[in-house]
């Protein structure tokens, strides 16, 4: 009867160890597939010619493998997303930690995880269907896709993110830094431009590291909104195409496999990888310190 | 500038910001309400899709999703709550290869999901000859978010107090009993609440999906695992992306019985928190 259990004590505490390897085998299994698939395309297009060319146009003769062009759109979705999901981010954060009533804020917060739960193809719809047309009447030249609309479309997707990541750091600080501010009659705008803001400075770096990551990895939002055409423009009103809905494009047509076009969306998932991992490592490594230590 | 106008005003900005980003919600329920309600009926859901908007339902949507559901709970939930039960009962917290564990985990449950999409194309689909089945699909989005549902669940199994654990010790239990005995049971609840919403998570998710080929047109509802599929996000894609403005009606029906499916889970998932959950 002992052994028996001790045996079984046992063997369980390695079957859990098994199913535990299986998470650091999918991270493994990614970077190998990525690798491995997208060898077949350096093969053929040079590295520095893929990383610096400005031209993409993988489905017209002449073929031109140069990424510039989408990861621009990426990055016009970006700044567009971070300009409007940061300070209102922040400002919710702040209105939920500092200002609001606990039962206000017991109301609040489920909402906002709703926001955050509705998938992304409703969002790519609301601003193919709403977004755009309101903006049309602002800019008459915008066009049906535009880089401004799903830009603003992925700064609502993030804004949940941002505000309850930055929300948590205010709550994480100690009260005695309010109190000290307070006890010296510190307005609460002084409390927080001057004691708290600086006191969470690391933490909403790490919150804007992951948020970017987020909306660099946004796909069917800006698939809906922003377009398929690539371009090196900087132009909100025009048509964009970012590195993610490229990758839907080649999968949507009907490529063979092997083929240049099948093979460049690896590539593209590669450099899509290695951006996001970086973030990702960098945003969760702070995040996961406490809250002053990260001063 | 005056303190307490700036103060004031300070505290307005941050308040009707919280308020728009409440608007926004109403607006984007409202706006597509007002879109689909008119087709959202009885015979929009038991329909094939078809090329004339009227016609068109998604029955096979449904049946699709409800199949890579289903799948994908049955392989996501054993491998995450093992996980997790292994992170917080066995492992030394403070070993590099543990902290190693943790942050890849965190880093999976950030990583875009077009790259679980070309990953399960080409393991799934291509190198195990899955094809474009049901099974590739849950395979894909099982993996997707197995971090998710792994994240919650330690968050649930953490929550569970000591006192427990060295009362069920201090009556000679062994480690196993204690884990399978005492704290998954007093965990299960706020376990549930992750699964809830994970599974949320993947009834809304499209791009893996549309990877691994779910973008085919389907006159049949699937019979067994290793046919093929689509699913609700994927038709309502397919609606959104065309020019004729009823498809758009049609894709805002579709999106509606999504949210509706999606905020029955949220209501459900936030109950059971609530009601069942003993410690906090």
């Amino acid at each position: 009867m002992q052994n028996k259990t001790k045996f079984f004590d046992r063997s369980f505490h390695y079957a859990l160890l098994v199913f535990v390897l299986t998470t650091l085998a999918v991270t493994l299994s990614v970077v190998v597939v990525l690798l491995n698939e997208s060898s077949g395309f350096f093969a053929h297009v040079n590295l520095l010619d893929f990383l610096f060319g400005t031209k993409w146009t993988p489905l017209l003769e002449p073929k031109s493998f140069g990424i510039l062009p989408l990861i621009c759109g990426t990055f016009m979705i970006v700044i567009g997303a971070i300009a409007f999901a940061l300070p209102v981010g922040l400002a919710i954060a702040i209105y939920l930690s500092e200002f609001a009533s606990y039962n206000s804020r017991k109301r609040i917060k489920p909402i906002l995880e709703v926001l955050a739960g509705i998938p992304t193809i409703v969002y790519g719809f609301f601003a193919l269907t709403f977004i755009t047309p309101l903006l049309k009447n602002i800019f008459p030249e915008i066009q049906i896709f535009n880089a401004l609309s799903g830009a603003l479309v992925v700064g609502i997707m993030i804004l949940p993110m941002v505000a309850s990541l930055c929300d948590d750091g205010f709550r994480a600080l100690p009260p005695s830094l309010r109190e000290g501010a307070y006890g010296l009659g510190a307005k609460p705008y002084e409390v927080i431009r001057h004691i708290l803001l600086p006191a969470s400075t690391s933490r909403i770096a790490a919150t804007l590291i992951l948020a970017i990551s987020r909306a660099i990895g946004e796909t069917m939002a800006v698939t809906l909104a922003a377009g398929a055409t690539p371009n090196l423009s900087f132009n909100f009103l025009d048509s964009i195409q970012t590195m993610t809905a490229y990758i839907v494009q080649v999968s949507l047509g009907d490529t063979p496999a092997n083929s240049i076009e099948y093979q460049s969306s690896y590539a593209v998932g590669l450099v899509l990888f290695i951006m996001t991992f970086f973030m990702n490592v960098i945003g969760n490594l702070v995040l996961a310190k406490k809250p002053l230590e990260a001063m | 500038m005056n303190r307490r106008l700036m103060d004031r005003s300070f505290y307005w900005f941050c308040k009707s910001m919280t308020w728009m980003a409440l608007g926004i919600l109403l607006i984007l329920i409202f706006h597509i309400c007002r879109q689909g309600c008119e087709y959202l009926d009885w015979q929009f859901l038991s329909s094939l899709p078809s090329r004339s908007p009227e016609k068109a339902g998604i029955k096979t949507a449904l049946a699709g999703t409800v199949w890579i559901i289903c799948f994908t709970a049955l392989f996501a939930i054993p491998f995450g709550i093992a996980t997790a039960l292994y992170l917080e009962e066995y492992a030394p917290k403070r070993h590099p290869f543990v902290r190693l564990l943790q942050i890849n985990i965190a880093n999976l449950a950030g990583m875009p999901s077009i790259i679980y999409g070309l990953l399960g194309l080409t393991i799934f689909v291509r190198s195990l000859g899955f094809e474009r089945s049901i099974l590739a699909g849950s395979l894909t989005l099982a993996l997707l978010i197995l971090p998710v549902i792994v994240i919650a669940s330690q968050e649930a199994i953490k929550a569970v107090p000591d006192s427990i654990r060295f009362a069920a010790y201090a009556m000679g239990a062994r480690r196993y009993q204690v884990v399978l005995g005492q704290v998954l049971p007093s965990a299960i609840p706020g376990i549930m609440t992750g699964i809830i919403l994970s599974i949320s998570r993947a009834i809304g998710e499209t791009a893996p999906l549309i990877i691994v080929g779910a973008m085919s047109y389907i006159a049949y509802t699937p019979e067994s695992i290793f046919d093929m599929f689509t699913v609700l996000p994927v038709q309502i894609y397919n609606w959104a992306g065309r020019p004729k403005e009823e498809f758009h009606a049609i894709a805002a029906a579709g999106i509606m019985v999504l949210l509706l499916l999606l905020l029955s889970l949220n209501f459900i998932a936030v109950t059971i928190r609530s009601r069942y959950q003993r410690y906090k």
